[in-house]
Protein backbone atom coordinates (compact mmCIF):
# COMPACT_ATOMS: atom_id res chain seq x y z
CA UNK A 1 0.00 0.00 0.00
CA UNK A 2 1.41 3.47 -0.70
CA UNK A 3 0.77 6.63 0.42
CA UNK A 4 -1.42 7.53 -2.23
CA UNK A 5 -3.72 4.39 -2.21
CA UNK A 6 -4.07 5.03 1.99
CA UNK A 7 -5.24 8.76 0.63
CA UNK A 8 -7.98 6.75 -1.66
CA UNK A 9 -9.07 4.23 1.22
CA UNK A 10 -9.19 7.10 3.58
CA UNK A 11 -11.44 9.39 1.55
CA UNK A 12 -13.50 6.93 0.66
CA UNK A 13 -14.06 6.14 3.91
CA UNK A 14 -14.56 9.98 4.94
CA UNK A 15 -17.27 10.68 2.84
CA UNK A 16 -17.70 14.55 4.28
CA UNK A 17 -14.22 15.63 3.84
CA UNK A 18 -12.92 16.86 -0.22
CA UNK A 19 -10.53 14.54 -1.47
CA UNK A 20 -7.83 17.47 -1.36
CA UNK A 21 -8.71 17.92 2.76
CA UNK A 22 -8.24 14.34 2.90
CA UNK A 23 -4.55 14.55 1.37
CA UNK A 24 -3.59 17.41 3.25
CA UNK A 25 -4.72 15.92 6.46
CA UNK A 26 -2.56 12.71 5.68
CA UNK A 27 0.41 14.77 4.71
CA UNK A 28 0.12 16.90 8.14
CA UNK A 29 -0.25 13.83 9.81
CA UNK A 30 3.03 12.35 8.48
CA UNK A 31 4.53 15.35 9.07
CA UNK A 32 3.72 15.93 12.85
CA UNK A 33 5.60 12.25 13.18
CA UNK A 34 8.47 13.55 11.43
CA UNK A 35 8.64 16.61 13.12
CA UNK A 36 8.21 14.84 16.84
CA UNK A 37 10.95 12.78 15.99
CA UNK A 38 13.02 15.72 14.73
CA UNK A 39 12.93 16.80 18.25
CA UNK A 40 14.13 14.09 19.74
CA UNK A 41 10.65 13.38 21.39
CA UNK A 42 9.21 9.89 21.67
CA UNK A 43 5.71 8.84 20.09
CA UNK A 44 3.18 6.16 21.04
CA UNK A 45 0.08 5.21 19.58
CA UNK A 46 -1.92 2.75 21.36
CA UNK A 47 -2.88 -0.52 19.62
CA UNK A 48 0.39 0.41 16.91
CA UNK A 49 3.20 0.99 18.15
CA UNK A 50 6.04 3.01 19.18
CA UNK A 51 8.73 5.17 17.66
CA UNK A 52 11.89 6.48 19.22
CA UNK A 53 15.37 7.41 18.32
CA UNK A 54 17.78 5.22 18.20
CA UNK A 55 21.62 6.28 19.01
CA UNK A 56 24.34 4.94 16.79
CA UNK A 57 27.69 5.59 17.86
CA UNK A 58 30.42 6.92 16.22
CA UNK A 59 32.35 3.93 13.88
CA UNK A 60 35.69 3.62 10.97
CA UNK A 61 33.27 2.34 8.08
CA UNK A 62 34.58 1.97 4.42
CA UNK A 63 33.94 2.36 1.38
CA UNK A 64 32.61 -0.90 0.15
CA UNK A 65 33.19 -0.06 -3.86
CA UNK A 66 36.89 1.52 -3.12
CA UNK A 67 37.70 0.29 0.12
CA UNK A 68 38.30 3.59 1.90
CA UNK A 69 38.32 4.08 5.49
CA UNK A 70 35.48 6.72 6.64
CA UNK A 71 35.13 8.35 9.71
CA UNK A 72 31.41 7.87 10.57
CA UNK A 73 29.99 10.58 12.83
CA UNK A 74 27.56 9.53 15.78
CA UNK A 75 23.85 9.61 14.66
CA UNK A 76 20.55 9.02 15.84
CA UNK A 77 18.38 6.78 13.98
CA UNK A 78 14.29 6.38 14.08
CA UNK A 79 12.82 3.23 15.24
CA UNK A 80 9.66 2.03 15.53
CA UNK A 81 8.48 -0.66 18.01
CA UNK A 82 4.91 -2.27 16.87
CA UNK A 83 2.38 -2.56 19.51
CA UNK A 84 0.88 -5.66 21.18
CA UNK A 85 -2.19 -5.62 18.79
CA UNK A 86 -0.13 -5.07 15.76
CA UNK A 87 2.25 -7.72 16.65
CA UNK A 88 -0.47 -10.32 17.57
CA UNK A 89 -2.65 -9.28 14.35
CA UNK A 90 0.18 -9.91 12.17
CA UNK A 91 1.56 -13.42 13.25
CA UNK A 92 -2.11 -14.36 14.20
CA UNK A 93 -2.87 -13.70 10.55
CA UNK A 94 0.35 -16.29 9.47
CA UNK A 95 -1.48 -18.85 11.85
CA UNK A 96 -4.44 -18.51 9.94
CA UNK A 97 -2.86 -18.70 6.61
CA UNK A 98 -0.34 -21.78 7.87
CA UNK A 99 -2.84 -24.18 9.23
CA UNK B 1 6.80 14.99 25.84
CA UNK B 2 5.46 12.00 23.69
CA UNK B 3 3.64 12.56 20.76
CA UNK B 4 0.35 10.34 21.04
CA UNK B 5 -2.78 10.69 18.91
CA UNK B 6 -4.85 13.00 21.36
CA UNK B 7 -1.98 15.28 20.67
CA UNK B 8 -1.99 14.15 16.96
CA UNK B 9 -5.52 15.41 16.92
CA UNK B 10 -5.14 18.68 18.28
CA UNK B 11 -2.40 19.45 16.14
CA UNK B 12 -5.14 18.89 13.28
CA UNK B 13 -7.72 21.17 14.94
CA UNK B 14 -5.48 23.64 15.21
CA UNK B 15 -3.89 23.39 12.19
CA UNK B 16 -6.73 22.66 9.89
CA UNK B 17 -9.91 23.37 11.50
CA UNK B 18 -11.45 20.08 11.33
CA UNK B 19 -13.41 19.55 14.25
CA UNK B 20 -12.54 17.31 17.50
CA UNK B 21 -14.73 14.20 16.72
CA UNK B 22 -13.72 14.19 12.80
CA UNK B 23 -9.71 14.86 13.62
CA UNK B 24 -10.44 11.81 16.31
CA UNK B 25 -12.21 9.78 13.42
CA UNK B 26 -9.04 10.38 10.79
CA UNK B 27 -6.30 9.52 13.54
CA UNK B 28 -7.85 6.52 14.06
CA UNK B 29 -9.00 5.66 10.84
CA UNK B 30 -5.69 6.45 9.39
CA UNK B 31 -3.56 3.92 11.82
CA UNK B 32 -6.47 1.17 11.36
CA UNK B 33 -6.04 0.68 7.15
CA UNK B 34 -1.78 1.13 7.98
CA UNK B 35 -2.65 -1.90 10.64
CA UNK B 36 -5.14 -3.65 8.18
CA UNK B 37 -2.73 -3.41 5.57
CA UNK B 38 0.28 -5.07 7.32
CA UNK B 39 -1.99 -7.68 9.00
CA UNK B 40 -2.70 -8.49 5.11
CA UNK B 41 0.49 -9.23 4.88
CA UNK B 42 0.98 -6.26 2.82
CA UNK B 43 4.23 -3.83 2.98
CA UNK B 44 2.63 0.02 3.45
CA UNK B 45 5.00 2.42 1.54
CA UNK B 46 4.53 6.45 2.87
CA UNK B 47 7.32 8.38 0.98
CA UNK B 48 8.85 10.76 2.84
CA UNK B 49 8.39 8.84 5.39
CA UNK B 50 9.45 5.55 5.59
CA UNK B 51 8.07 1.89 4.66
CA UNK B 52 6.77 -0.94 6.95
CA UNK B 53 6.91 -3.97 5.83
CA UNK B 54 6.05 -7.68 6.77
CA UNK B 55 8.64 -9.93 7.19
CA UNK B 56 8.34 -14.00 7.54
CA UNK B 57 10.96 -15.38 10.20
CA UNK B 58 11.40 -19.08 9.89
CA UNK B 59 11.44 -20.93 13.29
CA UNK B 60 14.93 -20.81 14.97
CA UNK B 61 16.25 -22.84 17.64
CA UNK B 62 15.71 -21.27 21.63
CA UNK B 63 16.48 -22.12 24.67
CA UNK B 64 14.43 -21.06 28.25
CA UNK B 65 16.87 -19.05 30.04
CA UNK B 66 15.34 -19.93 33.73
CA UNK B 67 15.77 -24.06 32.82
CA UNK B 68 18.23 -24.25 30.17
CA UNK B 69 16.00 -26.20 27.85
CA UNK B 70 16.15 -26.11 23.99
CA UNK B 71 12.23 -25.00 22.27
CA UNK B 72 12.15 -24.08 18.77
CA UNK B 73 11.08 -20.39 18.55
CA UNK B 74 7.88 -20.80 16.14
CA UNK B 75 7.96 -19.19 12.51
CA UNK B 76 6.67 -15.63 12.60
CA UNK B 77 5.90 -13.01 10.81
CA UNK B 78 6.60 -9.30 12.29
CA UNK B 79 6.45 -5.75 10.88
CA UNK B 80 9.59 -3.72 10.47
CA UNK B 81 9.72 -0.17 9.88
CA UNK B 82 12.93 1.36 7.47
CA UNK B 83 12.90 4.90 7.42
CA UNK B 84 13.27 6.98 4.49
CA UNK B 85 15.78 8.88 3.24
CA UNK B 86 14.07 12.31 3.98
CA UNK B 87 13.25 11.52 6.85
CA UNK B 88 16.62 9.65 8.34
CA UNK B 89 18.44 12.95 6.81
CA UNK B 90 16.15 15.52 8.58
CA UNK B 91 16.39 13.39 12.05
CA UNK B 92 20.19 13.02 12.15
CA UNK B 93 20.62 17.13 10.98
CA UNK B 94 18.29 17.98 14.13
CA UNK B 95 17.60 15.26 16.39
CA UNK B 96 19.02 15.05 19.89
CA UNK B 97 16.66 13.07 21.97
CA UNK B 98 15.31 15.12 25.21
Amino acid sequence: MTRSELIELLAGKQKHLAHKDVELTVKSLLEYLSAALCKGQRIEIRGFGSFSLRYRSPRVGRNPKTGDVVDLTPKYVPHFRPGKELRDRVDGAWDDIAD
Amino acid sequence: MTLTKAELIEQLYDDLGLNKREAKEFVEQFFEEIKDALVAGQDVKLSGFGNFIVRSKGERPGRNPKTGADIPIAARRVVTFRAGQKLKARVDRNARPE
